[in-house]
């Protein structure tokens, strides 16, 4: 039997204005196992945990109830109270009798008898405790970032800054991702490169960051502190340590016809490349879908000239296993394929451009050398029409295109526009938007200087149908503020294409047990409050896998995430909630239905020995419980058919004791 | 049936911790006031309501019990109220069949920030189980005292 104090708190005048707390202490104390029972005006307060800790200690108490405010207020308080006076905190239980009485029912006599039921269910339960001990586990201090665009980089970077290793794996030949391929940045307009490819070296060169490029995730086990991470080295057949990334075996391939998709596809590569010159690491790698030696045994011409003798055709794909305390997803975003919005004869002409090839036409590394030139005759376009929202804002209903704002595209349409216009005043340029959405520093500002300097004409209203004729794209639209119908002679059509998540990030997500929202973007614990964690603790969210979101947005959640990680790897041991689920081994049959049913993967089965009749040793197959990663939510105590799992802290009985005590 | 004019039916309450339970604080700090005949038992998730509970609830003289969880989707453990939402349909089948009326069982999706909605339930289903009358169905009478 234990030994239980119960104090009833009155809260000043909260609880005891409407309910008679003496009475609740007097009629709780004549319970089984209560030795005693007072009140007191602010348990909370000094004093009142003052007296909590004496009592324990002067009466030997083994078990505490506090009829109180609501245990999300106040029961770490108390728990931490015992624990100082030698009681393990588990032992404490608290009634509420705030939230759930006092401030709802304003009847003195109906409140009082219904903080005795609840007083007398707490006891119950309380009889049941057992002293529970948060385990520990010990945290592996290495960090593992996947996806090398500048999310994953600046995540990188800042938690290599605070001492700890970092492996970035990036499934592309070369780490910085989409910022690689701009050419200016909103709204200073200072340019991509030269504020990314720095941050590229750094990562590159600095000691505590290994680059794993042209790698994938294959497999991932494991819990916060200690993930089991298998990591998929593609063949590149080309030994990273000896390429130089001279570039000789680039200019001598004779396979020089396969679509780049660094410029996006607007110029060809050969089959041995380096996407661009500032590539991290500058190592040249063989597309092994269009290498000629790969597929059909001749040529070979790359390995003979290479003078560091690092092309080597037998390489194979190789898998890596290693240790993490902690996984930050910035696996980034790609633009929407446009096939599905015909409307703008995107897949008809090849002057109807998405923004991103834009962005390589007027890059001065891009495949016009910077000099803005139709795809299609390589002439000067002199009317260009930007589209803005196209497959953003769409109809849930519709079959094409996202709901979500892709936030970006207003700003970079007009970056676009005011570019064009600088470099070629003598150019047309039309804006269709349905809104304009500046809130940024300097944003707002940025979008006037468009209109008002750079003369550019924002027409409100969307485009219906763009037709390629003779040589020219014939652009029908409305203006919905003069109520017109406007028809444009455009040389070039750029479509403000919806940003969408990588199509790598939903089978990511299932390896690491992160939970997504319906557009696939990585869900965060709190929308608020915790931001760039991932309800699965351990990982966290760093970048546009978690919505949409500019450079400057990404760099500052980038850094949040990396804040959060070197909060985890700082820490030798993490301490665990004890509350979590506990099979009986001797009435578990191992049937796996635990298992089925638990979310973070907490339970294995294991073939352990039990004493058999006459002294025989029977192995049986047995459900164990990982502490570590449990989350106590107890689904798999309802699942076991046999009964056998229980949940420690909220077991069968105590809450059997609970329903018991309040249906007398 | 005749109906006691003094008799208030016991309601047991199971609240999630995450979203049920904090609707039931929110309720409270609101002062939206519900009955008091309703008493919350608090559990980690939906999903840990063994369906024996409401059992030993009925059998010990509740006369009605409720289940509140997180809405689907918000579950705090991703998918537990989606467990819950189907073990409570096959129970609450079984009770129908036993001839517990559907009245005295209910599953209600309470988020954190549905304190009024906690209040209008539980004065909505003590209001349906009063009319109900007494639970003597699966009352076991050697519990009584």
């Amino acid at each position: 039997m234990q030994r239980i104090g119960v104090f009833v708190c009155w809260c000043g005048s909260n609880i005891a204005a409407t309910v008679d707390v003496e009475a609740v202490a007097d009629a709780l104390s004549k319970e089984p196992g209560v030795v005693f029972a007072t009140n007191y005006q602010y348990m909370c307060s000094k004093s009142g945990q003052d007296m909590i800790r004496e009592k324990i200690k002067e009466l030997g108490l083994t078990g505490v109830v506090i009829c109180s405010c609501s245990p999300r207020m106040h029961e770490a308080t108390f728990r931490k109270t015992c624990e100082s006076a030698g009681l393990n905190p588990y032992m404490v239980e608290i009634a509420n009798i705030r939230e759930q009485v006092s401030w709802v029912h304003k009847d003195k006599a109906v409140g009082t008898e219904k903080a005795i039921i609840l007083g007398r269910a707490a006891i119950a339960k309380v009889q049941l405790n057992t002293p529970l001990i948060a385990g520990q586990t010990p945290v592996t201090k290495r960090a593992l970032v996947i996806g090398g665009g500048i999310a994953g980089i600046q995540t990188a970077l800042d938690i290599a800054d605070a001492g700890f290793p970092v492996d970035i794996v990036e499934k592309n030949p070369t780490i910085g991702g989409k910022m690689a391929q701009l050419d200016k940045t909103f709204p200073t307009l200072d340019c991509a490169a030269c504020i990314l490819t720095p941050k590229m070296v750094d990562a590159g060169q600095n000691e505590n960051i290994r680059i794993l490029s042209y790698s994938e995730i294959e497999d991932v086990k494991g819990y916060i502190g200690n993930f089991d991470v298998k990591i998929r080295r593609k063949a590149r057949y080309v030994d990273e340590e000896k390429c130089t990334g001279c570039g000789t075996c680039m200019e001598k391939c004779p396979m020089k016809k396969v679509p780049n998709e660094f410029n996006m596809g607007l110029d060809n590569r050969t089959a041995i490349y380096i996407p661009f010159a500032q590539a991290v690491p500058k190592v040249a790698t063989i597309d092994a879908n269009y290498c000629l030696k790969l597929n059909t045994g001749k040529c070979g011409i790359c390995s003979k000239v290479c003078l560091a003798d690092a092309v080597d055709y037998e390489q194979k794909d190789e898998i890596l296993e290693e240790k993490y305390g902690a996984i930050v997803v910035a696996t980034g975003f790609n633009p929407i394929s446009l096939e599905k919005f015909d409307e703008f004869a995107y897949s008809q002409s090849p002057d109807v451009v998405s923004s991103l090839e834009f962005e390589r036409l007027m890059n001065a590394a891009g495949p016009t050398g910077g000099t803005l030139l139709r795809p299609s005759d390589k002439t000067h376009p002199h009317t260009i029409v930007f589209v803005q929202c196209v497959g953003s804002r769409c109809d849930a209903s519709a079959e094409k295109g996202k709901e979500y704002c892709s936030k970006i595209c207003c700003m970079y349409t007009a970056k676009h526009a005011m570019l064009t216009r600088e470099k070629y005043p003598d150019t047309e340029v039309y804006v269709f938007y349905i809104d304009v959405r500046t809130p940024g520093k300097g944003f707002d500002e940025f979008y006037r200087r468009a209109v008002e300097q750079y003369n550019v004409h924002y027409i409100k209203g969307m485009v219906g149908k763009v037709v390629p004729e003779g040589g020219k794209l014939k652009v029908q639209a409305s203006d919905l503020l003069d109520n017109r119908q406007i028809h444009i002679d455009a040389d070039m059509v750029v479509l403000a294409a919806a940003i969408e998540p990588d199509k790598s990030a939903r089978p990511l997500a299932t390896k690491l047990t992160a939970s997504m929202d319906t557009n696939d973007f990585f869900t965060e614990a709190h929308p608020k409050l915790r931001p760039v964690e991932s309800p699965t603790a351990g990982i966290f969210l760093s970048g546009t896998c978690q919505g949409p979101k500019d450079i400057p947005e990404t760099v500052a959640q980038a850094g949040a995430a990396a804040s959060k990680v070197i909060s985890l790897l700082v820490k030798d041991n993490l301490v665990g909630n004890p509350c979590v689920a506990k099979p009986d081994e001797l009435m578990c049959n191992g049937c796996s239905s635990c298992e089925k049913v638990c979310p973070y993967g907490a339970i294995t089965y294991e073939d352990k020995p039990f004493r058999g009749p006459n002294r025989t040793t029977l192995i049986r197959r047995v459900a164990v419980v990982n502490p570590a990663v449990c989350q106590g939510c107890g689904a798999c105590t309802v699942a076991c058919p046999s009964g056998a799992m229980d949940l420690l802290g909220f077991s069968n009985r105590q809450i059997m004791a609970e329903v018991d005590a309040i249906c007398k | 049936m005749q109906v006691d004019k003094n008799w208030t039916p016991t309601i047991v309450a199971f609240c999630c911790n995450w979203c049920s339970y904090a609707g039931a604080d929110l309720s409270g700090n609101n002062r939206l006031s519900y009955p008091a005949n309703v008493k919350i038992i608090r559990i980690p998730c939906s999903c840990r309501l063994n369906p024996m509970f409401i059992l030993r609830a009925f059998q010990r003289g509740a006369d009605g019990v409720i289940l509140c969880g997180c809405h689907p989707g918000d579950c705090h453990y991703t998918t537990g109220n989606y467990y819950a939402r189907r073990r409570m349909t096959l129970l609450f089948s079984m009770l129908d069949y036993l001839g517990i009326e559907k009245e005295r069982t209910r599953v209600e999706w309470v988020s954190a920030a549905e304190g009024a909605k906690f209040a209008a339930t539980m004065n909505e289903f003590v209001e349906a189980v009063t009319a109900l009358g007494e639970n003597k169905r699966l009352e076991d009478f050697r519990c009584k005292q």
